[in-house]
């Protein structure tokens, strides 16, 4: 990268300049999704502690049917906790997580599990079943949930499998052990994207990759979010793939969202946290 | 919470450390009543339950083959000694066939199928638990416990009294070959003096030896614990690959003292129902 522009970011190995951060978002063009009343997802002063320490401290964000939010911060700033705490997988210490207007903090076991087949998530290591075939992997939930003919499951796994760019025939049959990280990565989208629910939760999906798969997986979320209308919350560090694929942005600090708003009004911002953050 | 426990005072250090028991116990138990409750209840693995039949019951036979076989062989050698200084080796048979069925056979196999396959659920389920596959079940509406803990608690239920007979059977049989081998019994004698045994606390129903209830009733309990302690302590692993290996070897120390004290309190119990 060329050191002349106006410095955006840097974070040590990572400098984002405010020419590149424009180009991002015009190669993204993440689309705006269609005005909602009701946000699908809302994070209410939520609080979170582990002991003393305090992971999250009444942070608030609503993500609207059909956009993209990525959630940005440093390492151990609580974002992935977000993401578990989303899911239901933890609970907070306090506030209201909605997901369609349902308190997951409060919904008992029944009704979580219910919750989450409108969800599908993108794990940081994919966490793919690693004594399952890449076919079985992504025919998961169609196996656990729906009665469908075998013949159906495999056109299902197929179609899911073209829709992250990978080649049935030639990878149904290996094991997660036998995928590169990028592919393993997507055969997660895959399996996430299998019974098509309107909300995706990703976990670092660039993180350990190289910059042209990083391309590669940002474009999916990107061919995701237009041609399924799917509603993504994605955590990242990785500030070239916020501004890439994000509508809105939220920059965690302190157990704090110090930041929210479009990519366009975070290279603006004059917030006092965000500019110390960035610069 | 993570405490520093160098930092406390004794009494604060055993507070936390009772506080931190309770909290186990209080979990161990959950997980054994919805396990006991997914057992019953829709829906069921039947291929997961087949897989682990197969893992824990056939893949454990070798090992109680051959610890029945050399078990039996040395009570019959070790007994022999004694006995011929009275001229009762013809009892041989007896002692084999009583501390076999009533004791060794059942604990020795929970045992041995503890180290064989409960690390590898503990190390397994501990495997998934920190790559995360455990929270991929979670996030696809599959209860892990059903999914994972009920195939493999009944399996253990299912596999431990049968691999129990096998070793009773086996072991039965290594006494006999010592006794007519090396001690010039005849198989009559010898299998005479174990039936007798077998009789001697009576019958259930006429017909189904005291003894043989007691001890095919013992793996039931020691399966279940071999099961849900391996389970609980891989689902509860934390800290990568050392955590694995962590979580293994806790499973299987805290379920051989787990079955070897069940093991004095169902004596007592049988005792006290069926014998006194």
């Amino acid at each position: 990268m060329s050191g002349t522009g106006d410095l955006l970011w840097d974070s040590g190995h990572l400098r984002l300049e405010r020419e590149e951060a424009r180009r991002l978002m015009e190669q993204g063009g993440a689309p705006s999704p269609e005005p909602s009343d009701e946000p699908l997802i809302s994070l209410r002063d939520l609080d979170l502690r582990f002991g003393d320490h305090v992971v999250l401290d009444g942070i608030s964000l609503d993500v609207w049917p059909g956009e993209t939010v990525c959630i940005l911060g440093g390492s151990g700033a609580g974002k992935s906790t977000i993401l578990r705490l989303i899911l239901g997988l933890i609970k907070p210490n306090g506030g209201q997580i909605l997901v369609r207007g349902q308190d997951v903090a409060t919904a008992s076991r029944d009704e979580l599990l219910e919750l989450r087949k409108d969800m599908g998530m993108v794990f940081q290591e994919a966490a793919l079943f690693d004594s399952l075939t890449v076919y079985d992997n992504v025919a998961f939930y169609l196996h656990e949930h729906e009665d469908l003919p075998e013949e159906e499951v495999a056109r299902r796994v197929d179609e899911s499998l073209r829709m992250v760019d990978l080649d049935p025939e030639q990878v149904e049959e290996l094991l997660p052990a036998e995928l590169s990280g990028g592919m393993k990565k997507r055969v997660g989208i895959a399996r996430a994207l299998i019974h098509q629910p309107s909300i995706l939760l990703y976990d670092e999906p660039t993180s350990g990759l190289d910059p042209i798969t990083t391309r590669t997986i940002d474009d999916l979320v990107l061919k995701l979010q237009r041609e399924l209308g799917v509603t993504s919350v994605v955590v990242t560090h990785d500030i070239r793939s916020a501004f890439r694929i994000g509508n809105r942005v939220a920059l965690l600090f302190g157990g704090e969202i110090v930041f929210q708003g479009t990519p366009e009004e975070m290279m603006e911002s004059g917030d006092g946290y965000v500019r110390e953050f960035l610069h | 919470m993570i405490v520093r426990k160098a930092a406390l005072t004794p009494v604060r250090y055993a507070g936390s450390s009772l506080r931190e028991l309770a909290w186990h116990t209080q979990r161990y138990f959950t997980l054994l009543w919805r396990s006991i409750h997914g057992t019953v209840t829709r829906p069921f693995y039947g291929k997961d339950l087949a897989v682990q039949l197969d893992s824990i019951g056939v893949g454990s036979i070798g090992i109680v083959i051959l610890t029945g076989l050399f078990t039996g062989m040395v009570l019959a050698l070790q007994s022999a000694v004694e006995m011929r200084q009275f001229g009762a080796t013809i009892y041989i048979g007896r002692l084999v066939g009583a501390s076999t069925v009533r004791e060794l056979g059942p604990v020795l196999t929970a045992l041995m199928v503890t180290g064989r396959a409960g690390s590898g659920i503990a190390a397994e389920l501990g495997a998934m638990r920190v790559t995360e596959q455990i929270d991929a079940l979670n996030t696809m509406g599959v209860d892990p416990v059903r999914k994972l803990v009920v195939p493999r608690f009944v399996a253990c239920l299912i596999a431990l009294p049968l691999l129990t007979i096998i070793t009773d059977l086996v072991a039965i049989f290594g006494g006999l070959l010592i006794a007519v081998v090396k001690l010039d019994l005849t198989f009559d004698l010898y299998m005479r003096s174990v039936y007798s045994t077998l009789a001697q606390n009576g019958f259930l129903l006429r017909y189904i030896p005291i003894d043989f209830v007691s001890g095919l009733s013992k793996p039931l309990f020691f399966g279940a614990i071999i099961a849900i302690t391996s389970c609980y302590y891989g689902l509860s692993t934390r800290g990568g690959t050392e955590g694995v290996g962590r979580a293994a070897t806790g499973a299987v120390v805290t379920s051989s003292i787990f079955i070897l004290a069940t093991d004095y309190f169902l004596t007592q119990l049988i005792i006290g129902l069926f014998i006194e």
